[in-house]
Formats: C-alpha cells, sequence, structure tokens
C-alpha cells in the first residue's frame, strides 16, 4: 500500500532530521579503539615510573599514606615523579585526542559531514564542561598531595562528561559513561590499584565501546 | 470516526516544511545555512518553503550578523510546535487504522 509506505517513509525523514540536526553522529568507532590504546601504552609507562618509586611500592602494599596532605616525603615524591608522570599524562591525552580526532574526521568525510559544525561544537562544550571543572579540581588534589583520589577522580568526571555528551552524539556513549562513572567509584576503595582501574576504564572500556560501535555503524560502510 | 486525513496540517504537506520543522522542534533555532546542509536544497527553494512558514505563523525569523555576514536563524513559535505536534497524532493515527 503506496499511502502506508508514504506515512512511514515521513516519519523517517523526520526522525532523520531530528537526528541529525541535533546530534553529532559521525564520532567514530575507531576513535574509541585508539584512544584505549593510547591509555594502555600511557599507563603502561606510568606504572614504570610509578614502581620505580618508593611511594609507589607503600602505595601497591595498600597502605593509606597516599591520603595524607603533603608533607616532607610527598612533597619529594611530587618533584621526583609528579614531573614524569605528568609529562606521561599529558602525552596520553593529546594522543588520545589527535588519534580519535583523525578517525572522526575520516568517518564524518565519507559521510560528508563537516566535522566543526554546530552539532560538533555543542557536543565539545558539553562534554568539555564536566571535564575541565574536573580537570582543575583534579590539580588541586594533586596540589594538596592526595594522589590517592587522581585516577578514581579521572574516571568519575570522565564519566559524568560522557553521560551529559550522549545526549548530543550517538546515544550508547552513555553506557560507557557509565561504566567509568561505576569503575571510579568502586576504586576510591582500593587505594594503591588506582592505575589498574585508570587502565581498565580509560583502556579497555574505550576499546571494547569502540569496537562494539564499529561493529554495529561502521562495518558494512 | 474522525478522519485523520482532515488533521493533516495543509501546510506541512511538503517534504521541505516537514523537513524544517523537525528541525526546530529539536533545536533552539537553526540557521539558514543548517537548514539548507541539512535538507540539500537550493537557496531560493528554501526560502520560499520558509516564507510559507513564517507567514502561517509556524516559525520566526531572526535576522543577525556573524562579523560581516549577514546570519538568519529561524526558530519554532507556540503555534507552529502546536501544529506539528497534531500533524505527528494525525500520521499516528493513519498508521494504526492501517494496521487494521
Amino acid at each position: 500500500m503506496t499511502d502506508q509506505n508514504q506515512t512511514l517513509e515521513t516519519i523517517k525523514d523526520i526522525r532523520n532530521i531530528m537526528d541529525r540536526s541535533s546530534r553529532f553522529l559521525s564520532l567514530s568507532g575507531l576513535s574509541g579503539v585508539g584512544a584505549g590504546v593510547c591509555a594502555l601504552a600511557g599507563a603502561w609507562f606510568a606504572n614504570d615510573v610509578i614502581a620505580g618509586s618508593d611511594a609507589g611500592k607503600t602505595a601497591k602494599a595498600g597502605t593509606i599514606r597516599q591520603y595524607e596532605h603533603a608533607d616532607g616525603g610527598l612533597d619529594m615524591l611530587h618533584s621526583f615523579m609528579g614531573h614524569r608522570l605528568f609529562m606521561i599524562a599529558a602525552v596520553t591525552l593529546i594522543s588520545a585526542i589527535v588519534v580519535a580526532v583523525i578517525f572522526t574526521y575520516l568517518r564524518s568525510s565519507r559521510q560528508g559531514i563537516p566535522l566543526w559544525s554546530s552539532t560538533s561544537q555543542r557536543l565539545i562544550w558539553n562534554v568539555a564542561v564536566p571535564l575541565v571543572a574536573g580537570g582543575l579540581f583534579l590539580l588541586k588534589l594533586i596540589e594538596a598531595g592526595v594522589y590517592g583520589l587522581i585516577a578514581p577522580g579521572c574516571l568519575i568526571f570522565y564519566g559524568l562528561a560522557l553521560v551529559n555528551g550522549a545526549k548530543y552524539t550517538l546515544g550508547e556513549i552513555r553506557f560507557l559513561g557509565y561504566g567509568m562513572l561505576l569503575l571510579g567509584i568502586i576504586s576510591c576503595w582500593f587505594p594503591g590499584y588506582g592505575l589498574y582501574f585508570w587502565a581498565a576504564g580509560f583502556g579497555l572500556l574505550h576499546i571494547i565501546y569502540g569496537i562494539v560501535m564499529w561493529n554495529k555503524y561502521e562495518r558494512q560502510a | 470516526m474522525k478522519n485523520p486525513i482532515e488533521q493533516l496540517q495543509k501546510v506541512f504537506d511538503s517534504r521541505v516544511r516537514l523537513g524544517v520543522m523537525s528541525a526546530l522542534m529539536v533545536n533552539d533555532q537553526v540557521s539558514f545555512n543548517e537548514l539548507k546542509e541539512l535538507i540539500q536544497l537550493t537557496d531560493g527553494n528554501l526560502a520560499s518553503h520558509l516564507k510559507a512558514l513564517e507567514e502561517n505563523g509556524y516559525i520566526k525569523v531572526n535576522k543577525g550578523f556573524v562579523g560581516r555576514k549577514t546570519n538568519t536563524t529561524y526558530a519554532v513559535t507556540k503555534a507552529g510546535e502546536k501544529a506539528f505536534r497534531l500533524h505527528l497524532d494525525a500520521l499516528e493515527q493513519m498508521i494504526k487504522q492501517m494496521g487494521k
């Protein structure tokens, strides 16, 4: 019946335009995989640095030393490995973003959708707000010497950012956000294992999410 | 029973106008160029459809500037939102009846 087909076609059109005009749908699954691989590499280097320091050993033994306020020892820790860890973190973050942008750029140009559009800007803004606020808060924690809460903090704020951003891109990213939040909250009770939780969240969850999304949306394309 | 086809809004009889309304329903405002990109239409064609919607009081036009370039944005009015919902309800009814 052509009438029915026409009506269904109309509804499909409406839905399609609502989606395309309000969400940035070119986010590539491979971006997730790429960011996850960067995170695992970063965690591996960071683990080397931490394992090489005394503070790392006591932290691994599960003491709550990390929660202490900056005393002499932690100040030394700060200058001794803070710098290298900070470099690793920065390089990891930048490479993850670059890799993610490249894969998403490739997908969007295949689809003929501009990368820099009002939908992508809205997505970036809504992800950036919780991330920047969280990032500043974490810097303050580092200053206070509360290293044990850095990894949980990263996971929690990133999770919140993803849940917030899910309204402006492929909705499934919400579940990645929930996963990050869950890991972040659990890791609060496992001081000394922050890096493992961090690697599980930023590395494994990203990769799993990326593969699932790639399978779902990009495989045949 | 009321014939749902009578409830269909005549103004929304075109794919372009429906497309414009759909985009405006989920965004506070959308620029002319964004609409053009979304619906893939020539300037003149889109402008005439927008004019029709405006004359019906379903959308409102906002002329502004980005730098020196004019930047015209569109937003849906209360009346437009209501008409669009009625139209969707009618479509839904039509499908339900066909299913029987």
